[in-house]
């Protein structure tokens, strides 16, 4: 990909829909099914990416002259995982008991395609605001679906949104089971393929 | 050493706490290769392997290096560093695997050596061991819950594969064609895997 020549909102728009990490472009896939069984965990590690993805395509950007190609991997793993380690402290003492339910997940996520591929395809070729421009969107497009996600798997399968009880009666148990969580993706990628392909024209997602 | 203990490790990892289906990591990668059969069982061959000696590894690194006073008295404590080293151990790991591979067994390495590749972008692999850490296993332990995970990885990818072949034919509604029924059945394996919970209590 060449230098960008998008304005700074339709960068923002292609990162929370266009190209959404986990409804367009299908990576980044473990987080959304693991720790979407409630609301405030959602929420939590989504916020955690946006810090991520936001705060290392600005180091790349800035450093992007100094980095020769071919070690270029390694260096960015290195960034990320910097990244990564401030968040899981952080989060370790001021997030306890969230923490102690998605902490294994926040370290992972050094191992995120979708970092990853923000810092290889755009935050390597571009200059500083275009790239924390991306960053921001790519992680706000994820926070979004794990805010969809763990929505509808909170209140079908608990009745409760960020643990307000909303709903009185049997909840649909599943929905919170790990199975609940891959069709809950299942269904909502469905759909949202079949609004792309409706009103939009579109061929739905990529697919793997 | 109890045999016994470390059997029942491999069996928890590798079904009751599947990767795949209970504490879901690694879902790109059991996405992406499980289109076809011969895809899937070279990855989980690979991915068995890389796991085993990723776990021996990382447990030689943290128990006689990162930890305090292990290297010699008054070594500082490095645990928390412990995400930077284990994805630089994979990772080095995995570029030295592809290298030798490549001078020594080149047949097997154009049968398995795009997998290989593949590896490191997986959170398995850094997950394995960032939970060996956290459980303070011993060395067999902590290999006998590699060989698990990997092993679990292997019989979910295997499982999804079979299916995915058949459904190659299969007429699904064109919105949920690829990825969406393939989640859709991976709810449906997972329903069946939540059978064997509580068939060891650790």
């Amino acid at each position: 990909m060449s230098a960008n020549t998008k304005s700074n909102w339709e960068l923002l728009k292609n990162g929370m829909f266009g190209e959404n990490t986990i409804f367009r472009m299908a990576i980044s896939l473990c987080p959304s099914i693991a720790v979407t069984n409630g609301l405030k965990n959602g929420v939590a590690l989504g916020v955690a990416v946006v810090f991520v993805q936001t705060m290392v395509n600005i180091t790349v950007s800035l450093i992007r002259s100094f980095i020769h190609p071919k070690i270029r991997i390694p260096i960015f793993m290195l960034i990320i995982a910097g990244y990564v380690t401030i968040i899981d402290m952080l989060m370790s003492t001021y997030a306890r008991p969230i923490y102690a339910q998605i902490g294994l997940y926040i370290q992972i996520i050094v191992a995120f395609a979708s970092i990853f591929a923000r810092a290889e395809v755009f935050a390597s070729k571009n200059r500083l605001i275009p790239s924390a421009i991306d960053g921001l969107g790519m992680g706000i497009g994820f926070l979004l679906a794990m805010i969809v996600i763990s929505f509808f798997r909170e209140l079908l399968g608990k009745g409760e949104l960020f643990g307000y009880s909303l709903i009185s009666g049997n909840p649909l148990l599943i929905m919170i089971l790990p199975a609940g969580g891959f069709l809950a993706v299942g269904l909502l990628m469905g759909f949202f393929n079949w609004v792309d392909m409706r009103f939009f024209g579109g061929k739905g997602a990529s697919g793997v | 050493m109890e045999f016994g203990k470390l059997f029942e490790l491999v069996i928890a990892a590798s079904l009751i706490n599947n990767f795949v289906f209970t504490r879901f990591l690694g879902l790109c990668i059991f996405f992406g290769v499980s289109r076809k059969m011969e895809t899937a069982v070279g990855m989980s061959i690979t991915f068995t392997a890389v796991m085993v000696v990723s776990a021996a590894l990382s447990w030689v690194v943290y128990n006689f290096v990162m930890i305090e006073n292990s290297m010699f008295q008054g070594s500082p404590d490095l645990t928390f560093l412990k995400i930077i080293i284990f994805i630089g151990i994979v990772a080095a790991f995995v570029q030295s695997a592809d290298t030798i591979m490549k001078k020594i067994s080149p047949t097997l390495y154009y049968k398995l050596g795009v997998y290989l590749a593949l590896i490191t972008t997986n959170c398995i692999i850094l997950a394995v061991p960032l939970i060996n850490a956290g459980e303070h296993y011993s060395f067999f332990e902590s290999i006998a819950f590699g060989l698990g995970s990997g092993l679990g990885f292997a019989l979910a990818l295997i499982i999804m594969a079979s299916i995915r072949e058949k459904l190659e034919v299969a007429d699904v509604p064109a919105p949920f064609k690829g990825l969406p029924i393939s989640f859709i059945i991976a709810g449906l394996i997972a329903l069946a895997f939540t059978g064997f919970s509580g068939l060891i209590t650790l």
